[in-house]
């Protein structure tokens, strides 16, 4: 099992993306819309400059993609990427509920 | 359904799962202190798990290994932190190689058991947590047999209901 070094980068990249609340926050603002920049940096008490940044994070983790629209810049989110890091807590509960399922069974009377 | 509750943490990378056994304490105890009894359910069906190593005692390891339909192993261990007989266990979740030795860099999960009597019965209450999101991620790369195992079981469930 070898991770090549791109993956480890683009990994790294995602967590630190995610690792910041407020970019947390812009990435479930633009799942659910799709606002400009300039409309995210009305509602962060953050100069537009370091709202503008914090999308350049998330869109080099691939978390998001800007689309220019005349003169404003649309941020979107990628449900995609964001899919990734939950799924590993589903597989987690998978194989916990599968493993309690079978624990269940051996409990049940009759069975020895 | 023994399954009581599942809550899930997105942001702290946590789940705590309750599930409730009509059973003693004890008995749900040695599903976990008898090595024989461990790993008739700690593998899924097309990947029986055999124990190889079995000490539940702080600072122990338990090391496994289950085997898929091709006869191909992958191997993990268990480092026990904390045992309180029969009560609770912690211990930290590792993929091994074939000597139990836990590898380096891949994901490790911290699992919390506690159990308690409750209305006649046995309460038991897992919680999980990753180190890190790098762990929660190579978890995801490694890819895990358990999810598909857990649809099939559901199916196999409902199949069931239909010939009742």
């Amino acid at each position: 099992m070898v991770v090549g070094d791109l993956a480890n980068e683009a990994i790294d990249d995602l967590f630190h993306a995610l690792a910041d609340p407020t970019r947390r926050d812009i990435i479930r603002r633009c799942a659910a819309g799709e606002p400009s920049v300039s409309r995210l940096a009305q509602d962060y008490p953050m100069s537009f400059a370091a709202v503008q940044k914090h999308v350049a994070v998330l869109e080099r983790a691939g978390l998001v993609t800007k689309q220019r629209r005349g003169r404003e810049q649309l941020v979107r989110t990628d449900a995609g990427a964001v899919g990734r890091a939950r799924q590993a807590l589903d597989e987690l509960e998978a194989t916990w509920r599968g493993r309690v399922d079978r624990m269940s069974d051996l409990l049940a009377p009759g069975t020895e | 359904m023994s399954v009581t509750s599942v809550d899930r943490d997105d942001d702290n990378l946590t789940i705590t799962l309750i599930a409730d056994f009509a059973a003693p304490i004890d008995q749900v105890w040695d599903l976990w202190s008898d090595p024989r009894k461990l790993e008739r359910w700690l593998g899924p069906a097309t990947h029986p798990a055999s124990v190889e190593k079995h000490d539940l005692t702080a600072g122990g390891e338990i090391t496994f290994f289950m085997t898929g339909p091709e006869g191909d192993r992958s191997w993990g261990t268990w480092r026990v932190t904390a045992v309180d007989r029969p009560t609770s266990v912690e211990f930290t979740d590792a993929f091994a190689d074939a000597d139990g030795t836990p590898i380096a860099d891949m994901p490790v999960s911290k699992i919390r058991v506690q159990l308690t009597e409750r209305g006649g019965g046995t309460r038991m209450e897992m919680h999980a947590a990753f180190e890190s999101r790098e762990d929660m991620e190579r978890w995801v790369s490694m890819g895990t047999v358990e999810g598909l195992q857990q649809a099939v079981g559901q199916m196999d469930a409902l199949l069931a209901l239909c010939d009742s």
